[in-house]
């Protein structure tokens, strides 16, 4: 049989069952649509925490007080010992190292802002003229943190861009008094929006001098120090140097972690990596269910069409060319229901991509093609079976009945 | 030209042993017209089927054109009914799906033969049948006598040499039946070898030579 009428054949079987022949490739599409529109949030979010990530810069270092158990981690295991606080002693001998351009010590607490009656809880950074530079951040108005020492706590504060509108509404607000705590600032800039960065919203958050951020939470230490690398060249030189200028200022004791942002990007890549391998490894099970399907109704479909496998037998028709011809019919369910499915995942990923701009859920070019080869393989394997039987079928007693 | 030599043919149905063919000899020569009568279960059928080779006969052994066809592969059988039998049964054994013309050119679609020239042969089988006007019908459209007669184009589409008729005329009626025993008629004049099962005693009575079987033997053959 010629292979153009051997898929002529089995398309004409496929259109005379328009039911079963919908279904079957239906419960193929979901399966191949799934895996794509899973592995495209996968992707998505993967994509999205690295883009943050990127946002801060590629040669920043981020020391932690505590010693990690492993290295190239966040710190989220620290070991016994509990370790010494960071000062701002601390930061202002890391900037002295020749590696480092920046530092910005951070200080994190949250606290009530208000503004005559209106008021709110803020998150609120302390930290110094650097931090504006090392974040990348930018202002809409006025001044940031002016630079000097570090350790006077002038009384000025910088509002991100929700917290002005929430304090101020309209108003003009450079100049302005407000309360953070217990204590007055003068507002002095305000920072242009920017939404979401690591985790917490800079335009929800007021940025004071870090030595006032220490009386406002009482502590003499500090939450983070951030450094700048003099290049993307010197961040390991420079984690290098931090990690003795500080073992040395600790009485030799490694009681920091210093992470580069590679790492906790290569931390991040691999666990949300894994999480979207996860998330197509089931929707892979619903892909072989539906390969399962297909089996069973081909092998239903051979015993109701006894009749005709042995006319064509009769007819000189070689158990080759029947076991083919029943091949070529799973092979077309399966290859059209997953390349509607493929469809269908891509549509849903513009759909989602549509709905939360800000997530690129774009399935990975990996996931269509193992979805899409999968979904092929199991049509062809599940085909097998119900085509040679159909090869065996005795043509003789199948001809016999009605 | 045919030759079944001691073809014994059994059934196994749980422990028991059905001998549809007992010691079977049979010599057909080319463009013969036989018809085998029969009770029903004397293994007309069977007998039909070792001839077209879709059964294997338990014991004994078969010539088709003085080759041994008895020990052939599954894939071998089927070249060899391709080429040389062509089967017609009581019940047509249409493929619904497909219209009558395709139907007459399934044979010749299986065997590889290009469309152009499948086209022309199936044209000519149309018109040899009286089947033009009804080229694009389904099965489902067309009367019994028209479906025999698109089963009859289908099985001389190769042009075997052998034609097996099983009950060609059993769900037709009189005059229907008629016309398609004519059709078959004329295909052995112009030398077909013409196989019939029948259980019309005026049909079977018609042909060269008349077998009858009874319990899986021959028991009577007459010529004349
Ligand atoms: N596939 C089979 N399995 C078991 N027994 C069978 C099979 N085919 C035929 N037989 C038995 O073999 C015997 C001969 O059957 P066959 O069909 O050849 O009879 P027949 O002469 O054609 O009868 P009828 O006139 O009713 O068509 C019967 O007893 C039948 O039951
Ligand atoms: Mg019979």
């Amino acid at each position: 049989m010629r292979p153009r009428d051997n898929l002529a054949y089995a398309w004409q079987t496929l259109r005379s069952q328009p039911m079963r022949s919908a279904l079957m490739m239906l419960a193929m599409a979901i399966g191949v649509g799934s895996v794509v529109v899973l592995t495209a949030l996968g992707e998505g979010a993967r994509r999205y925490v690295l883009d943050q990530f990127s946002s801060l810069g590629t040669h920043l270092l981020i020391v932690i007080p505590g010693r990690a158990e492993t290295s190239g981690g966040t710190p989220g295991v620290l070991s016994g010992v509990t370790p010494r606080d960071l000062t701002l002693d601390d930061a202002a001998a890391v900037a002295r190292s020749r590696q480092v351009a920046r530092v910005a010590p951070l200080n994190v607490g949250a606290a009530q802002v208000s503004h005559g009656a209106r008021g709110r809880e803020a998150v609120i950074l302390g930290s110094t003229a650097e931090f504006l530079h090392i974040r990348h951040m930018r202002l809409a108005a006025g001044r940031f943190l002016p630079p000097g020492d570090p350790a006077h706590a002038a009384s000025v504060c910088v509002l991100g861009a929700k917290m002005r509108s929430e304090l101020f509404g309209a108003a003009p607000v450079l100049g302005a008094w407000l309360r953070i705590g217990d204590r007055r600032f003068r507002v002095i800039g305000v920072l242009a929006p920017q939404g979401q960065q690591m985790g917490f919203n800079t335009d929800e958050t007021v940025v004071i001098p870090v030595a006032a951020a220490q009386q406002l939470f009482d502590t003499p230490s500090l939450f983070r120090i951030m450094v700048e690398a003099r290049g993307r060249d010197s961040v390991e030189r420079a984690k290098i140097d931090i990690g003795e200028i500080l073992k040395a200022r600790h009485e030799g004791e490694e009681d920091v972690t210093v992470v580069t942002q590679d790492a906790i990007l290569s931390t991040f890549d691999r666990i949300l990596g894994a999480l979207t391998l996860a998330v197509a490894g089931i929707a892979a099970i619903s892909l072989s269910v539906a390969g399962i399907l297909i089996m069973n109704v081909m092998l239903i479909s051979v015993a109701q069409r006894r009749s005709e496998i042995g006319l064509l037998k009769a007819i000189g028709a070689t158990p080759a060319t029947i076991r083919r011809l029943f091949f070529t019919e799973a092979a077309l369910l399966s290859l059209i229901g997953s390349l509607l499915g493929w469809l269908l995942g891509w549509l849903a990923s513009l759909g989602i991509t549509w709905l939360y701009p800000t997530l690129h859920a774009t399935p990975p070019l990996w996931a269509v093609l193992a979805a899409l080869g999968m979904a092929l393989g199991m049509g062809i394997v599940f085909s097998l079976l119900p085509a040679r039987r159909a090869a065996r079928l005795d043509a003789a007693l199948a001809l016999a009945r009605r | 030209m045919i030759r079944l030599e001691a073809v014994e043919r059994i059934f196994h149905v749980g422990d028991e042993a059905v001998h549809a063919l007992r010691g079977v000899d049979l010599h057909i020569e080319a463009g013969s017209y036989i018809s085998i009568m029969g009770p029903s279960g004397s293994g007309k059928s069977t007998l039909l089927n070792v001839l077209g080779l879709l059964d294997r006969p338990s014991t004994g052994h078969y010539h088709l054109d003085g080759r041994d066809v008895t020990g052939l592969s599954d894939e071998e059988t089927a070249a060899v009914r391709r080429d040389k039998v062509g089967f017609v049964f009581q019940f047509f054994h249409l493929i619904p799906r497909l219209t009558a013309a395709a139907n007459i050119a399934l044979p010749m679609t299986l065997a590889g033969i290009a469309p152009a020239q499948r086209q022309v042969r199936v044209a000519e089988l149309l018109h040899d049948f009286g089947l033009e006007a009804r080229a694009d019908h389904r099965p489902a459209e067309l009367s019994g006598g028209q479906l025999q007669r698109v089963a009859i184009a289908r099985a001389v589409a190769l042009n075997p040499s052998v034609v097996l008729a099983d009950e060609p005329t059993g769900n037709l009626d009189r005059a229907t039946g008629r016309d398609v025993l004519a059709l078959l008629e004329e295909l052995n004049r112009r030398g077909t070898t013409l196989v019939i099962v029948t259980h019309d005693q005026e049909i079977g009575a018609r042909a060269q030579r008349r077998i009858v079987m009874e319990d899986g033997r021959i028991i009577s053959d007459q010529s004349g």
